[in-house]
């Protein structure tokens, strides 16, 4: 019990990452697809920082007293990721402008369809 | 001085000429800027390449922080090989794009692509540099976004679901690659490759692990276009700019088969990677379907771009099916197929592009006769397409029998016997087009017009190159063994 | 002029004739004067080349090294020479023929035709003068792919169609089990290279001998062999000149070339002889021979009755290899000369006919000898060597080959030749009986003597007159052979 417990972040993150991955394949809405895939991008970066905290341990700055330190990198790494996943999403957002300029519609079957009756 | 610096240069040098471009906005001086930065890093690598050759391996300390807290750069014999050749490819496509892009692209946004592909070249080059996993990943990022910006610039309005759909399989895989990462620093504790290679035996039979390999295979194979993850290829390659597909086919699914050459010979071993798995058999058998059922597809294409496209997947399966055997003869063919593929797409591509400015498209209705109107620019594709089927004398030919001599070593006969098969696949659609070329008659009223010399050129020096490396093998495939046996750890 | 020098000019003259051509298209006598003397340029090569032989050289040039222990290598031995004289010297003569004929005709895109014409040239050179299996694969495949456009010359929807099953079973062949074969090869015995007495000894044996040679011979799809020969018949489609180039010049050449060397250099006569792995390529070849001669019975278009007829000669010299005996290669090799002299004869014949009268069809010929005797006396002379007969040199050849067979205690194939040749009466005859016993079709009383034009009608009866002579010099041609059967 306390295994499934004590892991409890990665079932978060697994809740949220199938949650995610499940709304980018089943969603005809491109707009929805774009939030599917920043909720599987999230549970990502959970999974790196949850597993840079330790049992115990406190903010990683060096202060008398203290021998137990959380692992800042998780963290620092995750900062890159997230501005990454920022960018993916407006270029994905400013793509979506676009099609729906030159399509009329940001529903995928609709696209498809216009593209096949070409 | 510079020497030691060059490493960082590498790099640095396309991604502050991005930025510069945005501010120079003018024609003239952006193009100007961009080819002399593109150039100027083609001879970067080709010092490092030489330099490797000469002196070993590189490590280079970004910023001074020592490994493996800093991030390293390490330049074996393999990464100097796939700089060079990226880079090469950067440099010859930009010298080819002005005339093509000024038919394809709006010309008020000419400084904004050109940043943007400058930025695709500092990702794809810092992806073969780095020796530090998660700035592999952001490095792959920074070349895969501007890389759908890049192909969403084309003229056709697919060219924009083409992008978005490559956006979606490209995180998806991104993100794979990320949990693959991170799984691997909770097991180990480190990001540096070398430093993993070391740590990594002793916790290999962890799940984690396992599930950590799983996770970043997965994200790799959608990256480079591995049959069955391959669906975004097709699109993207069709309605990318010319220069953008030339481009795109050269490099990005390149140095995917870099990295997981990287990752399956220097971060994890054969021992780790194929002798704990079946890994060996699950990637011969992914390959050659790749190959049979991309090489079939193409047949049947109208539009040549999309037919050299599916080419592209069956290309893939090659490479990976030299991973697959693991010997130094199966790496050296994958290996030096990455180069001759390199040259080889990247000319048929920029062919295209020649065909597209001057008969107006690529489908095949529009090249009827072509080999009369622009004999050049059509001899040029079909000296690439008869490498695309590996007949002696060219660089295709060289990769097929370091292929077929590795699946003879590796004692299965019936794989190299399919490989030829499959080279008589790539016959009938080359030769598709060659008919069509040569023995339609020209619309009416057709004259002979060639592509302009800004175009031929760098369409025929990648094409020449593929001739002369068919024949002058020590260079390319000298080092590529060179390479291999690098990474299977055999001295020289 | 070093020895390596003429060995690289070989390839070097054709290759610079077609550059020239290209360049003089627009001024037709010179373009054609560039031709020729590329030709008697290149013959005279060869001879200097066949003078070192014949004072004990050994010629040898490497190029550079393409795969490990494979270089681009060439070198000069008594088969290869053979070839080599063979192609260089009827390249001349088929150039005249080529000239009378495409003007005759005022055929479209001469340049591109003399253009490819040469390049195949050279790559036949290239093929003659291997020192090793990659250099001769390497210029076996850009033969087929040089002589493509000449196949495809009259670009019509015929010869598109007829190109696809040339290119197709050709490419299919070299690169679907030729390759293979050459690179098992490779990775067997680490070498590729020439050497006599085979270099497979003592490495391969058994049931991987045979499948070797096996995936060898019907990979050497210019030889023709059943079931590949369909190429050859859809070739016809080509202008004459092209099939007599094809058939006797170069293509077909270089395939029973190609079997040959690897027969002595790459398996060993020795090793044939003592594992009887070749017993089975008799019989497919004997096989070969009498079906193809069926086949050329029932043909009534004069170009196909003689492709046919090609298939069937050319298995003559498969047959001598895979006896491998001394007087079996001695057979083949010789074949592969008096079978170009006959053929070409033929084939020139054919089109001087086509020329002429616009007839393709056998059955039309009747009474031709009336208006044109000089072409079809040639054509007898041809088909009398072919069959075998004496005073012509195909009967030198069918002798060794008939030695041959009783060499290899092959009875069989002794009664397989003996009737084919009976076939090859049967089906080259009556066109000269009734060219010249008939009456024609529309007779109407006395008919003029109209003869082929000039350039095309001298190249023919050189080349009959050739079969003549060569009977009375091809003791020469065995001298020449004997050292690579160890004699």
């Amino acid at each position: 019990m306390t295994t499934v417990l004590g892991l409890f972040n990665y079932w978060v993150v697994i809740v949220l990452m199938m949650t995610g991955f499940y709304i980018v394949i089943s969603r005809n809405n491109l707009i929805k697809k774009v939030i599917g895939l920043n909720i599987f991008q999230t549970s990502v970066f959970l999974l790196y920082i949850s597993i840079g905290k330790l049992e115990g341990g406190t903010a990683p700055i060096i202060e008398p007293g203290f021998d137990r330190y959380s692992n800042p990198l998780p963290s620092v790494l995750i900062l890159t990721a997230i501005v990454v996943g920022v960018a993916t999403t407006s270029v994905a957002l400013a793509l979506i402008v676009r099609i729906r300029e030159a399509y009329g519609t940001v529903e995928e079957d609709e696209i498809l369809e216009i593209d096949g009756a070409e | 001085m510079i020497r030691e610096q060059l490493p960082a240069l590498q790099i640095v040098l396309p991604l502050v000429a991005a930025p510069l471009c945005v501010i120079l906005r003018r024609r003239i001086p952006v193009l100007g800027l961009a080819i002399a930065v593109a150039w100027t890093t083609f001879a970067i690598a080709v010092a490092l390449l030489r330099q490797v050759l000469a002196d070993g391996p590189i490590a280079y300390a970004l910023g001074g922080w020592a490994p493996p807290w800093g991030i390293e750069y390490r330049i074996d014999p393999l990464a100097a090989f796939v700089l060079m050749f990226v880079s090469l490819i950067g440099a010859v496509t930009l010298t080819y794009a002005p005339r093509s892009l000024a038919r394809e692209i709006p010309s008020d946004r000419l400084h904004l692509f050109i940043a943007a592909f400058l930025l695709c070249l500092t990702g794809l080059l810092g992806i073969v540099i780095s020796g530090d996993l998660f700035n592999v990943f952001v490095f792959l990022e920074i070349s895969a976004l501007s890389s759908y910006v890049l192909i969403a610039m084309g003229r056709d309005r697919r060219a924009l679901t083409a992008a978005f759909q490559y956006l979606v399989l490209g995180t998806i895989g991104a993100t794979f690659i990320l949990i693959g990462i991170g799984l691997l620093y909770a097991m180990t504790g480190t990001l540096n490759m070398a430093d993993m290679a070391a740590r990594l035996p002793e916790v290999m039979s962890t799940r984690t692990v396992v599930a950590a390999l799983g996770f970043f295979s997965i994200g790799l194979f959608i990256k480079m276009a591995l049959f069955p993850l391959h669906i975004w290829l097709p699109n993207a390659y069709s309605y990318a700019p010319s220069m953008v597909t030339a481009f795109l086919a050269g490099t990005a699914t390149k140095v995917a088969v870099y990295v997981m050459l990287r990752f399956t010979f220097t971060v994890t071993n054969i021992k780790m990677s194929f002798g704990a798995s079946d890994l060996g058999t699950v990637l011969i058998g992914l390959s050659l379907a790749g190959i049979f059922v991309a090489s079939t597809v193409a047949i049947f294409q109208r539009d040549v771009k999309r037919l050299l496209a599916y080419s592209s997947v069956a290309q893939i399966g090659y490479m990976v099916l030299g991973i697959s055997f693991a010997s130094v003869t199966g790496l050296t063919a994958t290996i030096v197929h990455l180069f001759n593929h390199a040259l080889i797409k990247g000319g048929l591509f920029l062919a295209m592009g020649c065909f597209a400015f001057v008969a107006g498209g690529t489908r095949l209705e529009r090249l009827h006769g072509i080999g009369k109107t622009m004999p050049w620019t059509t001899f040029a594709w079909v000296l690439g397409g008869l490498s695309l089927i590996g007949v002696p004398a060219t660089a295709g030919f060289v990769s097929k029998m370091y292929l077929i001599r590795a699946a003879l070593e590796a004692g299965v006969w019936p794989v190299a016997a399919m490989i030829l098969l499959s080279s008589l696949l790539a016959l009938v659609y080359v030769w598709r087009v060659v008919e069509v070329a040569y023995f339609m008659p020209a619309p009416e009223g057709a004259e002979r017009r060639e592509a302009p010399l800004s175009m031929l050129i760098p369409t025929w020096l990648l094409i020449g190159a593929s001739i002369v490396f068919g024949i002058w093998t020590s260079a390319s495939a000298g080092i590529a063994a060179r390479a291999a046996e690098a990474l299977l750890g055999i001295a020289p | 002029m070093t020895v390596k020098l003429a060995l690289v000019l070989a390839l070097a003259i054709p290759a610079a004739a077609a550059l020239a051509v290209a360049l003089l298209r627009r001024w037709p006598n010179i373009r054609e004067a560039a031709t020729l003397t590329a030709g008697v340029l290149l013959f005279a090569d060869v001879l200097y080349l066949a003078r070192e032989i014949g004072g004990g050289g050994a010629p040898d040039v490497e190029l550079i090294e393409v795969f490990p222990g494979l270089p681009l290598a060439f070198s000069l031995e008594p088969l290869g020479l053979l070839f080599a004289l063979i192609a260089s010297g009827l390249w001349i003569v088929t150039s005249l023929y080529s000239i009378g004929y495409m003007r005759a005709r005022n055929e479209t895109s001469q340049t591109r035709f003399y253009v490819y014409f040469a390049i195949a040239i050279s790559a036949t050179m290239g093929i003659a003068l291997a020192r090793n299996l990659l250099t001769l694969f390497v210029f076996y495949e850009i033969l087929t792919l040089s002589t493509y456009p000449l196949v495809t010359h009259h670009r019509t929807e015929n010869a598109r169609r007829s190109g696809r099953v040339y290119l197709g079973v050709l490419l299919t062949t070299s690169i679907g089990m030729f390759l293979l074969a050459l690179t098992w090869t490779w990775w067997r015995t680490g070498t590729l290279e020439f050497t006599p007495g085979g270099i497979l000894a003592g490495t391969v044996e058994g049931p991987e001998l045979i499948v070797l040679l096996a995936v060898f011979a019907f990979g050497t799809g210019k030889a023709a062999l059943m079931p590949f020969h369909r190429w050859l018949p859809a070739a016809m489609v080509a202008p004459t000149p092209v099939s007599a180039l094809l058939h006797a010049v170069a293509v077909v050449k270089a395939g029973v070339f190609t079997i040959l060397k690897i027969v002595v250099y790459i398996f060993g006569i020795d090793l044939l002889t003592d594992t009887g792995a070749s017993v089975w390529l008799m019989y497919v070849a004997g096989f070969t021979i009498i079906a193809a001669s069926v086949v050329a019975l029932g043909k009534d278009n004069l170009k196909a009755r003689l492709a046919y007829s090609t298939i069937s000669q050319l298995a003559y010299i498969v047959l001598g290899a895979a006896l491998a005996t001394s007087a079996g290669i001695i057979g083949g090799g010789m074949h592969m000369l008096m079978h170009a002299f006959g053929k070409i004869t033929l084939f020139f014949c054919a089109g001087a006919i086509y020329v002429t009268t616009h007839k393709t069809k056998i059955s039309e010929m009747r009474g031709l000898g009336r208006a044109m005797p000089v072409t079809l006396f040639a054509f007898l002379i041809g088909s009398l060597s072919l069959i075998g007969l004496p005073p012509f040199g195909g009967s030198w050849s069918k002798w060794y080959l008939l030695l041959g067979t009783a060499e290899a205690h092959q009875a069989v194939l002794m009664g397989v030749l003996l009737v084919s040749s009976l076939l090859s009466v049967a089906y080259l005859m009556p066109v000269v009986v009734h060219g010249f016993f008939s009456a024609p079709d529309d007779d109407s009383g006395a008919v003029a003597i109209k003869e082929a034009p000039a350039l095309c009608l001298v190249p023919l009866c050189f080349t009959a007159l050739g079969c003549l002579v060569w009977f009375f010099f091809a003791d020469a041609i065995r001298e020449l052979l004997l050292p690579i059967v160890g004699g």
